[in-house]
């Protein structure tokens, strides 16, 4: 018996077909071109003085003897950028009563964290740069470092910027109302303190630029490994003082990016500024320990929670304080504060109750500033959450399966929102708890548990519930002033011969978008996907976009490509329909044949109707004018976010006498709307996942006493490898959003969101017989000691 | 100090078997195997992530094994025969695991991928049918930010299982 057809058996149909990337061959023949791998004619290399102190007044700069050395172009300091870059301060508008100081390339006086650019060499080759660094000597008066986040928020304590109050960036609380009755007639309260520790993203491809401004043209082209092109081209503009039109920067391929690459980096703005003053092309590549000490930094947060359930596990209130170091700058464009932001609006996000109350304190410090990384908020609100409700469900009595199945929003609640004012269009936890539920296996898993433990073998498992912000609209960031767009653009044409070419804003780095585009356009206009070719990361030749942050790639870059395609099928259409003399409607295409819509009888190739259009349009009625590129701009209406949700579950063993964790096993149930390439969205998923499974054991940026960071390369950073990671099973659900014809939601930081906090319940889980309790991230064995008593 | 200095950047001539090519350099001595495979040689396939031995993004095949170039001089390799991704892939050793690689998705951002194809066919050369543990274990020094590993560690293994399948029919073959 054969299986009935599918939609993915009509020809052309690529939407949810497991298609393998394209322009993957090509990485995988060496023949990726990165940044980094560009060299141009005349091309020098910049190195940077970094401050080795925390806080610091410059008294004095000599760099005589390195402006002397053979092979040395320009050494620059704070006041020789200045002159050609104007400051730019991070703040957005709608965080009321932001504060942060204005930037510049270089410090003029003053260095607020250790690893900040001082000084800037530009030489001959990179080797030059650094011996010429060696040769500068800079008189610095060391300044009390505020390094603590509890230290940073007293009163009367050092302040990272003199001129400002206190250490204070930004407050900000929330309150539906009710918390406190809820409280009071509350059966159980749960009360604990959580901790985060401040980690990195570790791109495999360090930060990397080349800058190469044209004095005669007028004309800055930047090649920069980033993820969000035009937002730099805007910059770039603005703060040089070059018209836009005449920026262009260039993204090629990129050696991953998860949020670090969209930031302002205070070398990455020098790099710019040392082309302009040298007229010949720049190239700066962040080496390992210069990424460790001033790329940004990520969820250094310490957390306070109160539950309120009632007597049968029905959450009734959540009371939250979330106090976050964010290092001595608000990053620009985008800022600091977003991630906490984040933090207290999603905490709680998918389950039922309506009194939630919360303060969110954002806190400088002598530290590199900490802005937007993969899931941004994410791990630490659900993690937050999930720890909340698993102890809520020990305090009832209650499985943790249970007490999910009683609190999350049903699924046939929608539409609603969340007590912080998220407007959810349709999520589906309940049967995503059902998926987990089976795949798990979890009744079989936890006799396996119980059986082991009493043989001395302690395994947890733990699971997590989690709501995911995607295709974020101008409520993200436009409407606080920063000119980052949530629309994109694509210009796609018929070429002479029949093939299509698109152009979007839409960027890749990995992720597979440019496969995704692919599919979508070839799907939507009736070809071979072979025949589509798509171009991202150049702002000369593709519209204005957005381009790949908060998970938009798919649900807003998708979207644009699928009207923009559908824009051109209809061009392509009427002229066939001029030609065959026919109504378009009756027309169709298929295999790139203009065909009978209700027959499928082929009557024209379209490379006839293309070969016709731009070579012989004399045989084309008069007046006819053949519009075979078409641009089309999407921008995101109905709600701000398209939220997804999903859960994970996790099995681990702990050794209670070493206190290593291993991880055996992890699941994930997720709902991105309508998927359309699935082995994409799994790899991405599990991608995610690791990155969270590295944040809860292993990523932790330690800092001293005063301020040096003491693990800043790969030897003592520790991230997630092939041997400590487990294989993970991936299920899926499918719930499109109605805002778009495509339906797609994000799917890129769904891994990430829930995976710390899975594990932090299993451990957890399997510390239950010792009644020992961890509530830190991330789990070093050394904290599974402590809590154990062993330490 | 300007004596070190110039002593550190004095020329040195080096000479490799580069891809099956005689090729000379002039190197300092200070320049690692990867600075002169990207910056001399241009063959950019082969990356520096860590630059500590740490990542695994700078492995090449000195001799027949896998080295890491970042942690080599230039002038230690004198003499050396060095295959980058780029040789490997035209020579076809590698087509079938970069085949399963592309079929399966087991890159993302291809940073780390001509590391791990490196490893893969060194680890293959000397297990023929590694387990997924001892898959694992030998990219235990790959780093890889974007896929989770796990498309990885499956190529790989369906390439060793297709490699041992696609030798036995030989054997059967040959004593038909």
């Amino acid at each position: 018996m054969s299986a009935p057809l599918t939609s993915l058996d009509r020809p052309n149909s690529y939407i949810g077909r497991a298609v393998p990337r394209p322009n993957a061959k090509r990485l995988l023949a060496g023949r990726g071109r990165y940044v980094t791998d560009i060299r141009l004619p005349r091309m020098l290399h910049a190195a940077f003085l970094r401050s080795p102190y925390a806080h610091a007044r410059i008294v004095a700069i000599d760099t005589g003897q390195a402006r002397a050395l053979a092979g040395v172009h320009l050494v620059a300091a704070g006041t020789d950028i200045a002159k050609v870059c104007t400051p730019w301060t991070g703040t957005l508008d709608h965080f009321k009563g932001m504060t942060s100081e204005p930037q510049l390339p270089l410090p003029l006086d003053r260095v607020v964290w250790a690893g900040q650019a001082v000084v800037a060499v530009v030489a001959e080759s990179r080797a030059i740069a650094e011996d010429a660094l060696e040769l500068i000597s800079v008189d610095y008066e060391e300044l009390p470092a505020v390094v603590d986040l509890d230290a940073a928020r007293q009163p009367g304590t050092p302040r990272v910027n003199p001129a400002g109050q206190s250490n204070i960036c930004f407050r900000t609380q929330l309150d539906s109302g009710g918390v406190d009755e809820a409280f009071a007639a509350a059966a159980h309260v749960i009360e604990q303190e959580f901790s985060f520790g401040r980690h990195t993203p570790v791109t495999l491809e360090p930060r990397a630029i080349v800058a190469d401004y044209d004095p005669e043209a007028g004309m800055l082209t930047v090649h920069h490994a980033t993820q969000t092109p035009y937002q730099f081209q805007d910059l770039y503009a603005r703060h040089y003082g070059i018209p836009e039109a005449r920026v262009r920067v260039i993204a090629p391929d990129i050696g991953g990016s998860f949020g670090l690459k969209l930031h302002v980096y205070h070398e990455d703005m020098a790099v710019v500024g040392l082309s302009m003053l040298l007229g010949r092309p720049v190239k700066f590549v962040a080496d390992r320990i210069e990424s460790f000490v001033s790329d940004i930094h990520a969820r250094d947060h310490r957390v306070r929670a109160r539950m309120a359930v009632d007597a049968d596990g029905k959450i009734l209130a959540m009371d939250v304080h979330d106090a976050t170091a964010i290092g001595a700058f608000s990053t620009y464009p985008r800022t600091s504060v977003v991630e906490g932001n984040q933090v207290i609006r999603l905490i709680g996000a998918p389950y039922d109750f309506k009194s939630y109350r919360a303060a969110l304190e954002v806190v400088f410090q002598n530290k590199v500033q900490t802005s937007q990384y993969r899931a941004v908020g994410h791990p630490i609100a659900c993690a937050v959450t999930e720890r909340m409700v698993d102890l809520a469900a020990a305090s009832v009595g209650l499985d943790p399966f249970a007490i999910r199945a009683r609190n999350v929003i049903p699924d046939d609640a929608y539409p609603t929102a969340s007590p912080t004012g998220y407007k959810f269009e349709a999520l589906s936890h309940q049967v995503c708890l059902q998926r987990l539920h089976e795949i798990m296996n979890y009744d079989a898993l936890r006799a396996e548990q119980a059986e082991l433990r009493q043989r001395g073998i302690h395994r947890g498992i733990g699971i997590a519930t989690f709501v995911e912000i995607t295709n974020p609209s101008p409520a993200f960031y436009g409407v606080g002033g920063a000119r980052i767009s949530s629309q994109d653009g694509a210009t796609i044409s018929l070429t002479p011969s029949g093939e299509v070419r698109c152009a979007i804003s839409v960027t890749e780095q990995g992720q597979g978008t440019e496969a995704i585009i692919s599919q979508i356009v070839a799907d939507q206009l009736g070809l071979a996907q072979e025949h589509v070719k798509v171009i991202t990361g150049d702002t000369e030749v593709t519209p204005h976009g957005g381009a790949t942050w908060a998970c938009r790639g798919a649900g807003i870059g998708g979207e644009t490509a699928l009207q923009a395609a559908r824009k051109l099928k209809a061009n392509i259409l009427e002229i066939a329909a001029l030609v065959l003399q026919e109504q378009p409607a009756a027309l169709d295409i298929i295999d790139g044949e203009v065909v009978n819509a209700a027959t499928r009888q082929p009557r024209l190739a379209i490379a006839e109707i293309a070969r016709i259009a731009y070579f012989r349009s004399d045989t084309l009625p008069p007046g006819t004018q053949a519009q075979l590129t078409v641009s089309h701009h999407f921008a995101p209406q109905g709600y701000p976010f398209a939220f997804t949700n999903g859960i994970q579950g996790c099995y681990v063993e702990v050794d209670v006498d070493t206190g290593f964790i291993k991880l055996l096993k992890h699941f994930v149930v997720e709902d991105c709307g309508r998927i359309i390439n699935p082995m994409l969205v799994d790899e991405q998923v599990r991608g995610g996942v690791v990155q969270g499974l590295g944040a809860a054991l292993f990523e932790e940026c330690r800092y001293g006493e005063t301020g040096q960071l003491l693990n800043g390369s790969l030897a003592d950073y520790l991230v997630p490898m092939a041997m400590e990671m487990p294989d993970i099973v991936i299920a899926h659900v499918e719930t499109p959003t109605a805002d778009t014809a495509l339906g797609a939601k994000g799917c890129g930081e769904a891994g990430t969101a829930a995976a710390s906090a899975c594990v932090l319940n299993a451990v957890n889980d399997a510390l239950a017989p010792f009644c020992a309790s961890i509530n830190a991230v991330p789990i070093t064995p050394a904290r599974v000691l402590e809590a154990l008593g062993r330490f | 100090m300007s004596s070190d200095i110039d002593e550190a950047e004095e020329a040195v001539r080096v000479r490799f078997i580069v891809n099956g090519s005689k090729v000379t350099c002039a190197v300092a001595p200070r320049d690692t195997l990867v600075d002169c495979l990207r910056n001399s040689l241009e063959l950019t396939g082969t990356h520096a992530g860590c630059e500590m031995g740490a990542c695994g993004a700078c492995l090449v095949q000195l001799d027949g094994r896998a080295v890491h170039a970042c942690l080599m001089f230039a002038v230690q390799a004198d003499g050396a025969r060095v295959d980058t991704i780029e040789g490997l892939s035209e020579s076809g050793a590698i087509a079938d695991l970069q085949a399963e690689f592309h079929r399966r998705n087991a890159l993302q951002c291809g940073f780390c991928t001509p590391g791990m194809l490196i490893n893969a066919h060194e680890l293959l050369a000397r297990v023929a049918e590694p387990s997924r543990e001892a898959i694992r274990d030998a990219l235990s020094g790959n780093f890889c930010r974007c896929t989770g590993y796990e498309a990885i560690i499956d190529a790989i293994a369906a390439v060793a299982e297709a490699r041992v399948d696609r030798a036995a029919q030989e054997r059967e073959a040959a004593s038909r």
